[in-house]
């Protein structure tokens, strides 16, 4: 049974129109759908093509290995190895933060790391780059990853990577030249010099690796894989190979290197050498004592350790005496004394002058360091025999010019030799400019007087220089004049040893030193180490290879011991290599430094059996 | 038969003649095409999802068809006319399944929505779509003589607000948006007067000011903070892509990426997972980045038509209740697939609504297939009646 009311037989003009909006209304919601989807699908759909694509693909760093670095015969210095590193990856980390401090927790005492500080480190990472794995710790040993690996529900988020570090054989050994890979800062990135380079790369910070990083950097791979959206890996699509950086040869050889650090630690165990080929400027070793062993750079270091190495109590071996030193360097300046005065006029090779034990000018007396006199004596003389009083006299009467600063600074004193280690220290060479002005601030208790120029004559006082810049004013008198700027880096090898480019030696500066002049001043060294009274001719008494070479004894101030000098140059008469060595604390230059070189040149020349005596205190 | 004003009616159960259909095809064509492709758009969608069992989802939604179709074939034999007689009992009984909800069901993903009723997790708020179309159409029928007064717009609203509200707070905001929806269109077909439509109007402004801007600034929370994300991510998407905006950037990228005629096998907005739900609320944009513009279109065209039909149904209905039934399975089947395709195309906020027949899940692909059911009875007692007038 129906109602009336139920029943509509027919449609009404009302319900036709309402059914009609009905349409309608379904109509304009279909048109509207469609023409989005048109604009969606057709209109966009590259775009939308492109970012499906970079949804799902992601873009993994494959570390390239750094070039290694080879001494002159070829023979590895520094390579890689493979480490473990344990990075953290935040999207996989708990999102609760307390359960996250819980992982940091748990992880900082596995490491040894506080968890502020991994919270922190892995924040600054994040901040940099967002989607990539933070490290926490460079180089974790291998039961520390098994336990993580075996714990993963403990460490969400944790991953452990394989990553290359830096590996030093040779421990000590030519710890000073190589310098540090670390991460590249932000200061870094908007340096040219690190063009190509990406936040979390790691670069050469300081020495060779620094000098040289364009080449020894290898350029990261990269694999290019699908994942999905959890970012769990589906596939790998393409894989760019890394490669490696380029292999540098340095000038270094090995061998001598390590005689010459263990001759430096025969000694009071503060000192530097060099050796460095007269004509080429080519480094052949450079070693600074206290060394250390580099190795401990390649893991995260410890504070405290770091602290050791810098400690001066210590000897901070970070420190490359060698080319950072400021030290006065004794009768070693003669030579520097000799050439100015010769060059300037001031006196002659043949010029006598009499040495009578002391000088007094103004009041103020300075002795021979061994307190007798030597008589009447011209230059090849007095260097041979070391007459202090003899250059004295020359200081003095080059007072009141620039002359003796000038041609130190020629010869490469109080400036930067240009080696191509970073962080050499220029030195300084006492002026009358400098000290008045000293005092004028009451930084000294004097003004300039003779008295500092007849200290500086003997490399005495205020004079701050390094064996690397010795070494470059004595190749200079032995080459014919060139000042040149050492050089450490040969050339750049492919993997397998074939030169790809040669480090060109830098331009050397020349200087006009007369002929006469230089063969006077190299005659009077080489009468130091051979001839009868000759300061050094006992320690190189019976040496097969002919020597010419100068000792020096600075004076350090009351209380502290004299610090040994002694700067050779050989074969004689044409010295192919000049050999500076100093000892902090090692006395008379004789005594301490000259054995040292001796031993340095035996290995030098493949001298056998050699065995250095100690020549007299005679300076 | 006769009835009271003496026309014969002809019982409808009595065996057909030869030669006449009696049920729509062009609906059934519709409706089966849309769960066919359903099904395979969910297959390549969920190949992934449980390892070792690519076709989980597919035997399921099957499965919920298969039921669903044959609910539509007894529902298609049923004298619908009766059901206007069972209202208070529906709306009751649909009251009491959305309670028991709250008791029985079990979370899944913060809501309570469903109860598991072993062979299917039963979601009352989906059945209630269809009960309360046919006790609100009961209702309206039996006010039929008083709907000029606002008593009786007010009556119906609030029949339609209490079940909303009950939902709404499971949560599941879509359905209670389907109820309010479904209500207004039974009343509109009724014929309510415009007066009315635009007073509602109005009150649905307030209450949407009052829900989203109002309330949270007294400190009252009506909605989820995510529900509200949502409704008002799809405005600024671009805002917080990786949070409240990645559903609907996601989406759009599936979309967009499928071009012209798709990307198949490479759909990696689906297979990768970049896509939330795609086998349930995004369905959509699955098959706009496996099939494209075209693969849309299809099944855009397939809704057009079964909505045509459907409001041709409701133009044929021989009765009133009839009518009002059509226009509410209408209303329900429009407004679901414009806010769903719309929330996954960028101009609808997120509401969780499944997208009819094609959306993974047996609550909804069996009421739909019982709405459409109920509209081929409605037809095929439409097209009796008028066999039995000699139309």
């Amino acid at each position: 049974m129906y109602l009336d009311s139920d029943r509509r037989p027919t449609l009404t003009p009302k319900l036709a129109l309402r059914i009609a909006i009905l349409g309608g209304i379904a109509l304009v919601a279909f048109s509207v759908v469609f023409f989005r989807l048109w604009y969606l699908q057709v209109l966009s759909g590259d775009r939308y093509k492109k970012e499906a694509e970079n949804n799902q693909q992601r873009e993994i760093k494959v570390e390239a290995p750094r070039g290694e670095i080879v001494d002159r015969d070829g023979r590895v210095l520094v390579d890689n190895r493979t480490g473990l590193a344990v990075k953290v990856t935040p999207d996989k980390l708990p999102r609760d933060p307390l359960k996250r401090r819980d992982v940091y927790r748990r992880l900082g005492r596995l490491v040894h790391l506080r968890p502020k500080r991994i919270e922190r480190a892995v924040a600054k990472q994040l901040k940099a780059l967002p989607f990539s794995a933070a490290t926490v710790k460079q180089d974790v040993s291998d039961p520390v990853v098994a336990y993580i690996l075996e714990r993963q529900e403990q460490f969400p988020g944790v991953t452990v990577e394989r990553v290359f570090l830096r590996q030093y054989p040779h421990h000590t050994i030519g710890a000073h030249l190589f310098g540090t890979v670390g991460e590249v800062t932000k200061e870094q990135l908007d340096d040219q010099r690190y063009r190509g380079v990406n936040l979390g790369d790691r670069v050469g910070q300081s020495g060779i690796e620094y000098q040289y990083d364009r080449f020894l950097r290898g350029i990261d791979g990269a694999s290019k894989v699908q994942v999905d959206a959890l970012g769990r890996l589906k596939r790998e699509l393409t894989v760019k190979q890394p490669k490696q950086g380029r292999q540098l040869r340095l000038s270094i050889d090995l061998d001598l290197q390590k005689a010459g650090q263990q001759a430096l630690a025969g000694g009071t165990g503060r000192g530097a050498f060099v050796v460095m080929n007269v004509h080429t400027g080519e480094v052949v070793a450079l070693g600074s004592q206290p060394s250390f062993d580099p190795n401990i750079f390649s893991k995260v270091i410890r504070a405290s350790d770091y602290r050791r190495l810098q400690d001066p109590a210590n000897g901070a071996p970070l420190s490359n005496r060698a080319t950072q030193g400021l030290y006065p360097t004794g009768s070693t300046f003669k030579l520097i004394t000799a050439t100015a005065g010769l060059q300037t006029g001031v006196f002659t090779p043949d010029t006598v002058l009499f040495d009578g034990g002391s000088l007094t000018v103004g009041g103020v007396t300075f002795k021979n360091a061994g307190g007798g006199g030597h008589g009447a004596l011209a230059l090849r003389q007095a260097l041979t025999v070391s007459s202090d009083v003899f250059f004295y006299q020359l200081g003095r009467d080059m007072n009141g010019t620039l002359r003796l600063q000038h041609w130190a600074n020629l010869l490469g004193l109080g400036r930067r030799t240009g080696i191509d280690l970073p962080g050499e220290l220029p030195g300084l060479i006492p002026t009358p400019r400098w000290r008045n002005r000293l005092f004028k601030k009451h930084q000294t208790d004097r003004p300039w007087s003779v008295g500092d120029n007849i200290n500086l004559s003997v490399g005495q006082g205020d004079l701050q220089a390094n064996p690397l810049q010795l070494a470059v004013a004595y190749a200079t008198i032995a080459n014919g004049g060139n000042v040149l700027a050492p050089r450490i880096g040969l050339r750049i090898e492919d993997s397998s040893g074939r030169a790809v480019q040669e480090l060109d030696a830098p331009p050397a500066r020349h200087l006009n030193i007369r002929p006469e002049f230089r063969q006077a001043i190299l005659e009077g060294l080489r009468g130091a180490a051979s001839a009868s009274g000759g300061t050094s001719a006992k320690v190189f008494a019976g040496f097969p290879i002919p020597v010419a070479g100068k000792t020096g004894t600075a004076e350090k101030g009351a209380g502290r011991p004299d610090q040994s000098w002694y700067v050779a140059l050989a074969p004689y008469p044409s010295p192919k290599y000049v050999v500076a060595v100093t000892d902090e604390a090692g006395g008379f230059g004789a005594d301490t430094a000259a054995p040292m070189a001796r031993t340095i040149l035996a290995k030098l020349f493949g001298v056998r059996g050699d065995k250095a005596r100690k020549g007299g205190p005679s300076d | 038969m006769q009835n009271t004003l003496g026309t014969t009616v002809k019982d409808f159960r009595e065996p057909q003649p030869r030669g006449v259909l009696w049920f729509d095809p062009l609906l059934l064509l519709a409706a089966l095409g849309l769960i066919a492709f359903g099904v395979v758009v969910i297959g390549s969608a969920t190949a992934d999802d449980i390892p070792g069992d690519k076709l989980y989802y597919v035997y399921r939604q099957v499965a919920y068809g298969v039921v669903g179709v044959a609910l539509m074939m007894v529902l298609s034999r049923f004298d619908y006319s009766r059901a206007r007689e069972w209202k208070a009992g529906v709306y009751v009984a649909m009251i009491g399944a959305i309670l028991l909800t709250f008791a029985l069901g079990f979370s899944a993903r913060g809501s309570k929505r469903a109860i598991d009723l072993g062979f299917i997790n039963l979601q009352p708020s989906e059945l209630g779509k269809l009960l309360l179309i046919v006790a609100l159409s009961g209702f309206v029928v039996d006010r039929v003589r008083r709907l000029g007064e606002a008593e009786t717009t007010s009556r119906i609203m609030l029949l339609a607000l209490i079940p909303a509200m009950l939902v709404v707070a499971q949560p599941d905001l879509g359905s209670g948006m389907v109820y309010l929806a479904v209500a207004v269109a039974i009343l509109f077909v009724a014929g309510t007067k415009w007066t009315h439509f635009a007073a509602l109007g109005v009150l649905a402004v307030g209450a949407i000011l009052l829900v989203l801007v109002a309330a949270p600034k007294a400190g009252v929370h009506v909605l989820k903070d995510y529900q509200v994300d949502r409704l008002t991510a799809f405005m600024h998407p671009t805002d917080n892509p990786r949070k409240q905006g990645y559903q609907i950037n996601q989406s759009l990228t599936a979309i967009g990426s499928g071009g012209k005629s798709g990307r198949g096998d490479k759909a990696t907005q689906t297979k990768l997972n970049f896509l939330p739900e795609h086998h349930t609320d995004f369905i959509f944009s699955v098959v706009g980045e496996e099939f494209g513009f075209v693969g849309a279109a299809l099944v855009l065209s397939l809704y057009a038509l079964m909505i045509w039909r459907a409001l041709r149904i409701l133009t044929m209905s021989k009765n009133l209740f009839g009518a009002l039934l059509a226009g509410g399975v209408t209303a329900m089947l429009m407004f679901q697939v414009f806010v769903n395709v719309g929330m996954t195309i960028g101009i609808m906020p997120i509401t969780g609504v499944p997208l009819p027949l094609m959306s993974y899940g047996g609550s909804s692909v069996l009421v739909t297939f019982m709405a459409l059911g109920l509209l081929q009875a409605i037809y095929a007692q439409a097209r009796q009646t008028a066999r039995a007038k000699g139309l």
